[in-house]
């Protein structure tokens, strides 16, 4: 459960972010989860809400983007998402990719209410 | 409502703390290897093992997490090297923050080769980055053939399988063939060693892909 010490650091970096625009109410924080991440978003989800409610950041809400496992080709230069853990190029074949996603453990953006 | 980017890390922190560590590290010359499994797949005896055949001029150290008591680190004190244990108090997973703590009365030149084990558990673990030069991934055939299909993230971020407890392989159901099959699907890069740290088999090629890291260290 792992859940709730990342869920407790996303409070953070919010609070230290509301300290900078004392104006605002923030009431979304949008978060970017790679599928290979390790963190469960039902999870961070439930430990989220768990941490907020009653506090001066209620009723903030969590949205999480889930973001997928992609590779890069160095051959042909595509893009792709990874299926099956199938890394191998789906146009040239190539079979040794890089990692270009699907970690991401980020905050992306806040909703604020400006008054 | 309106929306403004943030773009931060949630475990900036950490990220920042581990990469401090990283950069004494390699100030250092020192090898640190962070070691994760389930609770019970060998991660203690792997190292007592590995510990017994390192001769007393080996300039190792040992870090060993667990949520509660210091008996591994009393078991691994026997081999003579600085052993520490990090009683996390319930959490799941070590963080930087607790490596920079444990390590901060130590003499990091006198250091060649830290070696981490991580709190039991195959996927708290996986999101901390302890400045390690690489994650090893240690998995006990009795945990089944299809591991790392239930577990991809450990096995896509580690440079090492080790499959433990062979020796068991005649009672059980697992097939080690298939294990590997699973795991370089997961990862093709990633290397696979076979131990029995019972029986002592396979130990040699642990020890081999140990000391070839340690020599790519050193050079560099």
């Amino acid at each position: 459960m792992h859940e709730f010490g990342i869920a407790n650091s996303i409070l953070d970096a919010v609070r230290a972010e509301s300290q900078l625009r004392p104006d605002v109410m923030v009431r979304k924080v949008g978060l970017r989860l790679g599928e290979a991440s390790g963190v469960d978003p039902d999870s961070l989800g439930f430990c989220f809400d768990a941490l907020v409610q009653g506090t001066d950041l209620d009723p903030l809400t969590l949205e999480i983007e889930m973001a997928p496992l992609r590779h890069a080709c160095p051959r042909c230069e595509r893009e792709f998402e990874v299926t099956d853990f199938d890394f191998s190029c789906p146009t040239c074949r190539e079979p040794r990719t890089v990692r270009k996603g699907g970690f991401e453990l980020d905050l992306a953006y806040m909703e604020v209410e400006e008054p | 409502m309106k929306r403004v980017p943030m773009e931060r890390k949630v475990l900036s922190e950490n990220d920042r703390i581990a990469a401090e560590l990283r950069a004494a590290f390699q100030q250092h010359g020192i090898l640190s290897l962070n070691l994760i499994s389930s609770p019970g797949s060998g991660k203690t005896s792997l190292l007592e093992r590995t510990l017994e055949r390192f001769g007393s001029d080996q300039r190792v150290a040992v870090l060993t997490g667990d949520i509660q008591t210091d008996n591994d680190a009393r078991r691994l004190a026997r081999a003579g090297f600085p052993v520490k244990q990090i009683s996390t108090g319930g959490a799941c997973h070590l963080d930087a923050k607790m490596v920079e703590r444990a390590l901060s009365d130590w003499p990091l030149e006198e250091i060649d080769l830290l070696l981490v084990e991580n709190v039991g558990n195959l996927i708290c673990p996986t999101s901390f980055d302890l400045g390690e030069a690489c994650k090893i991934v240690v998995v006990s055939v009795t945990e089944g053939d299809d591991k790392p299909l239930k577990y991809p993230s450990i096995f896509l971020k580690s440079d090492l399988l080790v499959l433990n407890k062979i020796d068991l392989l005649p009672h059980l159901p697992c097939d080690i063939a298939q294990l590997r099959k699973n795991a370089l699907h997961i990862n093709p890069e990633i290397d696979v060693v076979e131990v029995s740290c019972f029986t002592g088999d396979g130990l040699e090629s642990w020890t081999e892909w140990l000391a070839a890291r340690r020599q790519s260290v050193e050079v560099a």
